[in-house]
């Protein structure tokens, strides 16, 4: 399902406000701002980033390391480490309320029963030294009132759920004694055990082999589809990204760049980064269709100027490149959903921007 | 834990306590000159030098020496006292009870003060509670345990009359043992606080904890059950290896407070050089050491399950 996705990044009030009424919309980010404050400086890692989520719905955001991608998530989820970071703008609105204006007490409720979280390393993000039904447990006891036995069956029942053999005998493990893959199996059963609405999953497949991965995602697709969850998947992977979701946000720098249905974006990318992406990807192998890195290097976010932060690298950029960053605007025919934060978007989407380069 | 897990620790003890055993043995023969001369200082006599010498076996081979003295060991004989006549066995018992009394009581004040200070360091860091608890445990970390024991006795024994100077228990009570305690214990608390502190804030670091925040747990129980329990092995590690510290700190204090313990003990018989009750005490602390260390590693492997498997 494609809604009329990500409002521009400078989305202004009265449109932000009237779309904060809309309570069937499952997830509505608008104009989230994040910093953190190191010092004296604030180096403003998510600037601006807007999309929606519908109910059973799938966006994969992708992006070079350091691009917002996992501060964006924590923030939905609520676990932002604030200090050192702050949401400085913008609003989260699940089912039409915004969980950024919730007090701590009421939000946490939301946790791990309407919106969830599957984090990148299993082994880290398990706690050593807790077996692994007691973990999947605690869920149940602190948010449905289970006993300590009913949790222990509920727990069992997860893990058979997520088809780890023998779950009864492997709820009293701890998780150093599972191997990759069934350790994530037990993170994807913790995240999906009360039924969420939501599931974030933070690069879920980085960590495990290829072979264990392709298994993986397989599982969790089809219990997502099965339970009528929605996914916001972030992944390195476009290969992933196009097994579990059908549209696609590109981050650049703390903001979305280019957005739209992936079976549209990845033949025709609207912006120069995508473009860069995409083409990396066609040019490597099957075997590996993990992002490649475009030359240069991602900008130093304390350093940024007034310009599109993509220009330094960009071989199209031109001067007015340098001068005024691009807001997020709808691209390509009229209700594909498709959005460019480029000047030159249009041409690009057209053209491609080898041909420019040359 | 595992049963394998604790048999082969304990296994590997008796390499340490035979070292242990030789080194006590070793004693007599580690200071130069002949130990009867030694032992009997100005009441030498060439006659009464021979019987020493066969009393405590100086005129046999080094290693029958050992091992006859080990053999002794083994069977409850740690020979008599060259002054009272009385087994060396019956004096230290007489003597333990005082001493474990000290050493855990300070042990008791250590974990008590410290792991709560060190938690409410932790959790704001930078906070006042975080500036109060860091000035604490300086104090009790640099403060030597004699110079506490000092100013404890001159303020609450001597000023105030709260707590008796010094004396046995037995005498005085329980009271007896306060000071004592709390001159050991301090700063073994500063210790304690500062490794929790560290130790806490690590955890609060991990990703797991992340995990218990988003799975909504009320953060009270992301605190104590995530965080904390996490942070108690290095803390528990701590508190094993400074227990030798912590014994060492009861033997001074008992002459401070002059209480009946081994530590009093040991300092008369070295003045008095009484070797066979020399060698008793610091066999009973070096094993007694050794043993600390066993027990904190069992219980280190009942923290940790990760510990278990190698
Ligand atoms: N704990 C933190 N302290 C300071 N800066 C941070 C912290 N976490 C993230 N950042 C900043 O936010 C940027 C985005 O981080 P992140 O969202 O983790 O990127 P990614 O897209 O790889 O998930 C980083 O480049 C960094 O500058
Ligand atoms: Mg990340």
């Amino acid at each position: 399902m494609t809604g009329p996705t990500p409002t521009a990044s400078g989305a202004t009030p009265t449109e932000a406000g009237a779309l904060a009424t809309d309570a069937s919309r499952l997830l509505e980010v608008s104009d989230l701002q994040v910093g953190f404050d190191i010092g004296p400086a604030t180096v403003p890692a998510v600037r601006g980033v807007s999309f929606t989520l519908e109910e059973r719905d799938g966006l994969a955001l992708v992006g070079e390391s350091g691009s917002g991608k996992t501060v964006t998530a924590r923030t939905i989820m609520g676990i932002l480490r604030c200090p050192p970071g702050r949401v400085t703008g913008g609003q989260v609105r699940f089912r039409g309320e915004d969980l950024l204006r919730l007090p701590e007490s009421r939000r946490r409720t939301y946790r791990g029963t309407r919106i969830s979280m599957i984090f990148q390393e299993a082994l880290a993000a398990l706690n050593p030294v807790l077996p692994v039904g007691y973990q999947i447990g605690e869920l149940f006891r602190f948010h449905q009132g289970s006993s300590r036995r009913q949790a222990r069956r509920q727990a069992i029942e997860a893990m058979s759920l997520v088809q780890i053999p023998h779950a009864a005998r492997r709820a009293g493990d701890y998780p150093h004694q599972f191997s990759g893959g069934m350790r994530q199996r037990v993170v994807i059963a913790m995240a999906l055990a009360l039924r969420p609405d939501l599931v974030i999953a933070d690069e879920p497949t980085t960590a495990l082999d290829v072979t264990i991965q392709a298994q993986v995602m397989e599982l969790l697709q089809q219990l997502l589809e099965q339970e009528g969850m929605s996914l916001l998947l972030i992944t390195h992977d476009l290969g992933v990204a196009a097994y579990a979701t059908s549209r696609i946000a590109v981050m650049y720098a703390g903001r979305i760049v280019e957005t739209g249905p992936l079976g549209e974006v990845y033949p025709a990318p609207a912006h120069p980064y995508t473009y860069g992406l995409m083409e990396s990807i066609r040019g490597r192998e099957r075997e590996s269709r993990t992002l490649h890195a475009i030359p240069g290097a991602p900008p130093d976010l304390t350093q940024l100027g007034p310009g599109c932060p993509f220009a330094p690298r960009c071989p199209r950029a031109v001067a007015l490149c340098r001068e005024v960053e691009p807001p997020l605007d709808p691209v390509g025919s009229a209700g594909s959903g498709r959005a460019s934060a480029c000047h030159f978007a249009a041409e690009i989407l057209a053209e491609g921007v080898l041909e420019v380069r040359g | 834990m595992s049963p394998m897990f604790v048999l082969r620790r304990a296994l590997s003890l008796i390499p340490v306590l035979v070292g242990v055993t030789m080194l006590v043995f070793g004693l007599i023969h580690l200071t130069p000159g002949d130990p009867a001369q030694l032992i009997m200082g100005a009441d030498y006599t060439p006659e009464g030098a021979e019987a020493l010498r066969r009393q405590l076996n100086l005129d046999q081979p080094l290693h029958v020496q050992y091992l006859t003295w080990l053999g002794n060991v083994l069977t409850g004989d740690l020979g008599t006292s060259l002054y009272t006549r009385q087994p060396v066995v019956d004096i230290l018992v007489e003597r333990i009870p005082i001493t474990l009394q000290v050493a855990f009581g300070g042990l008791l004040v250590g974990v008590f003060a410290g792991v709560p200070m060190g938690v409410l360091a932790a959790v704001r860091p930078g906070s006042l509670a975080d500036q109060v608890t860091r000035v604490i445990s300086l104090v009790g970390v640099s403060m030597p345990v004699y110079w506490l024991g000092l100013l404890l006795i001159e303020f609450l024994a001597v000023r105030l009359a709260l707590f008796p100077a010094g004396g046995s228990p037995r005498e005085y009570g329980i009271s007896a043992l306060v000071l004592p305690c709390l001159a050991v214990g301090a700063s073994f608390a500063g210790i304690v606080a500062r490794t929790t502190r560290s130790a806490v804030l690590e955890c609060l670091g991990e990703s797991y904890v992340d995990t218990a925040r988003a799975k909504g747990l009320p953060g009270r129980r992301v605190l104590w059950v995530h965080a904390i329990r996490n942070a108690l092995i290095p803390v528990m590690t701590i508190i094993g290896l400074q227990f030798g510290v912590l014994l060492g700190g009861a033997v001074i204090t008992e002459t401070i407070f002059s209480l009946p313990g081994i530590g009093q003990l040991l300092i008369q018989s070295i003045s008095q050089r009484d070797f066979p009750i020399m060698q008793g005490c610091v066999l009973l602390i070096a094993v007694g050491f050794v043993l600390v260390n066993f027990v904190t590693d069992v219980l280190y492997s009942v923290a940790d399950p990760r510990i278990r498997l190698d």
